[in-house]
C-alpha cells in the first residue's frame, strides 16, 4: 500500500525566493494493493508533481509518502535501488522517453544490467518477448528498431513493458494515453485495466475524467495542489458537489450531449504563496465571503465521497 | 465560395522513394462552415492543414487545384504564397505553446509581425484589445513574455494573433489536444464566436478528437492513410456513420459513464498501412471487417446523401 501523508511541495518564487509557491498543499492518499486511483486536474492542479514525488524524481517539501510503511524519502542507494524494483512511472510523452540514437530495446539492456545480472542472455531474451507478448506486441515486428519506426502506441507499451520486467507492485502512469490515437489509446487503456486484475496498483494521472471513469476506482480532483473532491468514482460522477468537479464535467466534450454553459477561464497565471481562502475562489461562480476568508475542509457527504467546499458544508450536502 | 480543393495530391518525397501521403483529395468549405477533419496519426491530416499554406521540401505537390474565393491558390510556389499568407489564409499551429519568440515580449513580437507585413499596428491595437477581451486575456499580456503565461492562454493568445488579418480561411492544427478539458472547451467555444464575428470566415479544425468536433464544427471529413473516407453534416457523421472506418473510430472513444468492469471497449485492431509503397485500391481493406474483392480498386467519393460523401464499395456499390 502506498500512502501520502500530509504531502506539500512549494516552490521559491519572486526577487530572493521570497515568496512561495504551492504546486501541492497538504495532499492525503491512500492506494491499496491491486487498486486504480485517479488524479484529476487541469494544469498547474500538481497532480504530476505528485507522481514524480513518488518516484522520487522531486523532494519533498513536507509531510511523508510511505510505501508498505517505510518512509521512501529517506531511501538512499541499494534500498532506493530496491525501490525502483517495485515502483516505476511512464509519462505522458512516449518519443521523449527515448534516446533517437539508440534502438528502443536498449530500455530492456538497461534493466537487465542493472536489476539482473544474473541472469543469462538467453533467458532474459525470452523473459522479454515473454513481457512484450503480455502487453500485446509481437516481439518480430518490434525488437531491434529504433524509436522513429515504432508508433506512439507501440512506444508506449514498451514502456510498461520495462516496468513490467522489474515485477513491479505500483506503476504512476502520467497522461500515458493523452498523445495516442483515439483507436490506440483504448487499447492501452484496457491494457492497464488487464494488470490492475493481476494485482498491480496503478496511480492514473490524467485531466480527462471520461478515462479516469473507464478504469478506476477511486478519484481525487485536484485544483492548484488542493484536494477539492475525492472518493469513490461512481459516485463523483454521478453526484459531483464541489463546483470545479462541475465544470471539469460540464467540459468534457462527448457525443450524446453539446456543451451547454460558457466556461469561466483562468485568466491570471499562477497563485503565489498559500492563499487563506479556498483556491477556488476567484473562478466560482458560487463563492460567497467565506470562501475568500478560510480554506474549506474536506467533509465526508455521503460514505466515500469528500468534498472540500463551504457552499456544500454550509448547505449540509 | 469559400475553399475548393480539386483532385490533390501531395507526396513527401524520401530517400527510398515517394510517400503517398495525400491522394485525390476533393472537397470544399463554404462561407462561414467549421469543417473538422478527423482521422489518426499518418492520415494525412496536418499534410492537407500545412500542404495549403506552407508547402515545403520533403513535401512535393504532385497535382491538384485549389481555389480560395474564387481565386487560385499558389500552393507550389511559396514566394506567391507569401500575398495570401496570414492575410488570406492563417494557420494555429500544432504546438502553440511554443510558437511565439520567448525573447520578445508579446506586443513587439505582433508589432513586428504587423510591419513585415506593412500593416499599421497602432491603427489595429483597439481591435487587437477588443479580441484579447473576447478571449479574457488582460491586455497587460502585451507587455509580457510568452513564459509567464499558462499554456491554455498561449494557445488563446495564438488565436488571436493568426486571426488578426480577418483571413478567409483559418486552419486550426490540434489545437485542443495539448490542452485540459476546460481549457479545450474555451479554446473550442472560442473559435466559434470568431467566426461569428467574422474574423475568419471559414476554419478548417485538423483534430484527433471527434468529441471535440461534435461540439464546433458543421462538418466532419474524415481520412484514412492518405484517403478520404467519409464527410457530413457534423450529427450526420456522429449519429449515422456509414464508412466502416467512421463507424470503428466513434465506437472506440470511451464516452462518459462507461466503466471497463461493466463494458470493455475496443479500439481497432491493426495499425495503417505504410505510404511508402500504399497497398492497392481502399487502403482500409486490411483492417476492414467488410472488405470484399472490389476493395481492391479504388473506391470513389460519392455523395449519398445532401452533402454527405462516402468512400466505400460496401456502402455506394447499389447507388454507383
Amino acid at each position: 500500500m502506498l500512502k501520502l501523508d500530509n504531502v506539500s511541495k512549494t516552490y521559491k518564487v519572486g526577487a530572493f525566493g521570497s515568496r512561495q509557491l504551492y504546486a501541492v498543499n497538504g495532499v492525503s492518499l491512500e492506494v491499496r494493493d491491486g487498486e486504480v486511483v485517479a488524479l484529476i486536474g487541469e494544469s498547474g492542479s500538481g497532480k504530476s508533481t505528485i507522481g514524480k514525488m513518488i518516484l522520487r524524481l522531486i523532494s519533498i517539501t513536507s509531510g511523508t509518502i510511505s510505501l508498505d510503511g517505510v518512509d521512501i524519502s529517506a531511501l538512499k542507494g541499494a534500498a532506493l535501488k530496491e525501490y525502483y524494483r517495485k515502483v516505476q512511472g511512464v509519462f505522458q510523452d512516449p518519443f521523449s522517453s527515448y534516446n533517437p540514437i539508440f534502438k528502443a530495446d536498449r530500455i530492456f539492456q538497461v534493466v537487465h544490467d542493472e536489476f539482473y545480472p544474473q541472469v543469462g542472455a538467453v533467458e532474459w531474451q525470452e523473459k522479454v518477448e515473454h513481457t512484450l507478448r503480455e502487453v500485446g506486441l509481437n516481439p518480430e515486428h518490434v525488437l531491434n528498431k529504433y524509436p522513429h519506426q515504432l508508433s506512439g502506441g507501440q512506444l508506449q507499451r514498451f514502456l510498461i513493458a520495462r516496468a513490467l520486467l522489474l515485477d513491479i507492485k505500483f506503476l504512476v502512469a502520467d497522461e500515458i494515453i493523452s498523445m495516442l490515437d483515439a483507436s490506440t489509446r483504448i487499447d492501452v487503456l484496457n491494457l492497464l485495466a488487464e494488470l490492475k486484475k493481476r494485482g498491480l496498483s496503478i496511480l492514473f494521472i490524467t485531466h480527462d475524467l471520461s478515462l479516469a471513469n473507464y478504469i478506476s476506482e477511486r478519484a481525487m480532483i485536484l485544483y492548484r495542489g488542493c484536494v477539492a473532491e475525492s472518493g469513490e468514482v461512481g459516485r463523483i460522477f454521478t453526484r459531483p458537489a464541489h463546483p470545479y468537479t462541475q465544470m471539469l464535467l460540464a467540459s468534457v466534450p462527448r457525443l450524446d450531449k453539446k456543451w451547454d454553459q460558457k466556461t469561466n477561464v483562468e485568466t491570471q497565471a499562477d497563485v503565489i504563496g498559500s492563499p487563506k481562502g479556498c483556491v477556488y475562489s476567484s473562478r466560482c461562480p458560487l463563492a460567497f465571503e467565506q470562501c475568500k476568508r478560510s480554506r474549506p475542509l474536506p467533509i465526508e457527504i455521503e460514505p466515500e465521497h469528500w468534498v472540500a467546499c463551504w457552499k456544500v458544508t454550509q448547505t449540509g450536502g | 465560395m469559400g475553399l475548393q480543393v480539386e483532385n490533390l495530391i501531395l507526396y513527401y518525397q524520401t530517400l527510398r522513394g515517394d510517400v503517398h501521403a495525400l491522394e485525390n483529395v476533393t472537397f470544399t468549405i463554404d462561407d462561414g462552415e467549421i469543417m473538422g477533419l478527423a482521422g489518426e496519426s499518418g492520415c494525412g491530416k496536418t499534410t492537407l492543414g500545412h500542404g495549403l499554406i506552407s508547402l515545403a521540401p520533403p513535401m512535393k505537390y504532385i497535382s491538384g487545384k485549389i481555389l480560395l474565393d474564387g481565386e487560385a491558390l499558389p500552393i507550389w510556389d511559396s514566394r506567391k504564397m507569401d500575398a495570401f499568407r496570414f492575410r488570406k489564409i492563417s494557420i494555429i499551429p500544432q504546438y502553440a505553446m511554443n510558437a511565439m519568440n520567448p525573447i520578445r515580449k508579446i506586443g513587439k513580437m505582433i508589432e513586428e509581425l504587423l510591419i513585415a507585413r506593412k500593416v499599421d499596428y497602432q491603427a489595429l491595437l483597439p481591435e487587437l484589445k477588443r479580441r484579447l477581451d473576447l478571449v479574457k486575456l488582460p491586455h497587460d499580456v502585451l507587455n509580457m513574455y510568452p513564459i509567464e503565461l499558462s499554456g491554455g492562454m498561449k494557445q488563446r493568445m495564438v488565436m488571436v494573433i493568426s486571426s488578426l488579418l480577418n483571413p478567409s480561411l483559418l486552419i486550426a492544427d490540434e489545437i485542443t489536444s495539448a490542452l485540459d478539458v476546460s481549457s479545450q472547451k474555451a479554446v473550442a467555444e472560442m473559435l466559434v464566436e470568431f467566426r461569428n464575428q467574422g474574423y475568419c470566415k471559414s476554419a478548417l479544425v485538423i483534430t484527433h478528437d471527434i468529441s471535440i468536433l461534435y461540439q464546433l464544427a458543421d462538418s466532419i471529413l474524415i481520412m484514412y492513410a492518405g484517403q478520404l473516407a467519409e464527410k457530413g453534416p457534423t450529427a450526420e457523421i456522429i449519429r449515422n456513420p456509414r464508412h466502416p472506418y467512421t463507424k470503428l473510430l466513434i465506437s472506440s472513444l470511451p464516452e462518459i459513464g462507461v466503466k471497463y468492469a461493466e463494458r470493455k471497449l475496443n479500439g481497432i485492431p491493426g495499425k495503417p498501412p505504410l505510404l511508402l509503397d500504399p497497398p492497392a485500391g481502399c487502403r482500409f481493406r486490411e483492417r476492414c471487417p467488410l472488405a470484399f474483392d472490389k476493395c481492391y480498386q479504388v473506391p470513389p467519393f460519392v455523395e449519398v446523401s445532401a452533402g454527405h460523401f462516402i468512400a466505400c464499395w460496401k456502402e455506394t456499390d447499389g447507388h454507383a
